[in-house]
């Protein structure tokens, strides 16, 4: 009888645990999806053309940015960089040099009308035409 | 005494001479290098280099597509 209650006792904490487990996992899942998308602020100020994408990886500013901008490139630039030097530990190289291969392909990816820097420094707008980019870019 | 003195100077008369001999022996044995016709051209981004970019790029294409929220 004694072994009984204790067997009881004992099963639901686990059952609890599990739950919890369960109730975590499905948090988990639903997360990333979340976290894919773009924040509304970065979006938008991606497709004014107040930001854009820089040569060496990172996000620059192509207009003088309004400090709430300013501070959300920060975050980004920051979370870019921890990024690379991730990547860069695990392929061997450097973080300038990953996130230099990572800017050629982010510049690719810009839609027209968005900005990004040439090799040169100068703003452009990205058209239908491929962007201006540094010769070792594949 | 005197002979340690002149010992001495012997000495410092050798040791001149040596001097000497092995600053025309480094005049004899002087390299001419011609100076390039070109400018000396140097590449301040030598550490990024093409065959890394290549070597990096899908991985680079991963990572972004990995990440798309800061990208």
């Amino acid at each position: 009888m004694g072994k009984n209650v204790m067997r009881m006792k004992m099963w639901k904490p686990t059952g609890l645990a599990l739950a919890a487990i369960a109730a975590t996992a499905a948090v988990a899942l639903s997360v990333p999806s979340a976290m894919a998308q773009r924040d509304p602020a970065y979006a938008a100020a991606r497709a004014a053309g107040q930001i854009g994408e820089q040569p060496d990886g990172y996000l620059g500013f192509a207009t003088a940015p309004t400090p709430a901008i300013r501070a959300l490139v920060q975050d980004l630039n920051i979370k870019r960089k921890a990024a690379y030097t991730a990547s860069a530990q695990s392929t061997g190289s450097t973080v300038e040099q990953f996130a230099f291969t990572s800017g050629c392909n982010l510049i690719a990816n810009t839609k027209p009308g968005e900005k990004y820097q040439t090799p040169g420094g100068a703003w452009k707008t990205r058209d239908a035409s491929p962007p201006e980019r540094d010769a070792r870019c594949p | 005494m005197k002979m340690t003195k002149t010992g001495a100077r012997r000495l410092a008369i050798g040791g001149r001479c040596l001097v000497v001999m092995t600053g025309m022996s480094a005049l004899a044995g002087c390299v001419q290098i011609e100076t390039p016709d070109k400018p000396i051209e140097i590449n301040l981004n030598i550490n990024i280099r093409q065959e890394v970019v290549y070597r990096l790029d899908g991985d680079a294409k991963r990572l972004i597509e990995q990440n798309s929220e800061i990208f």
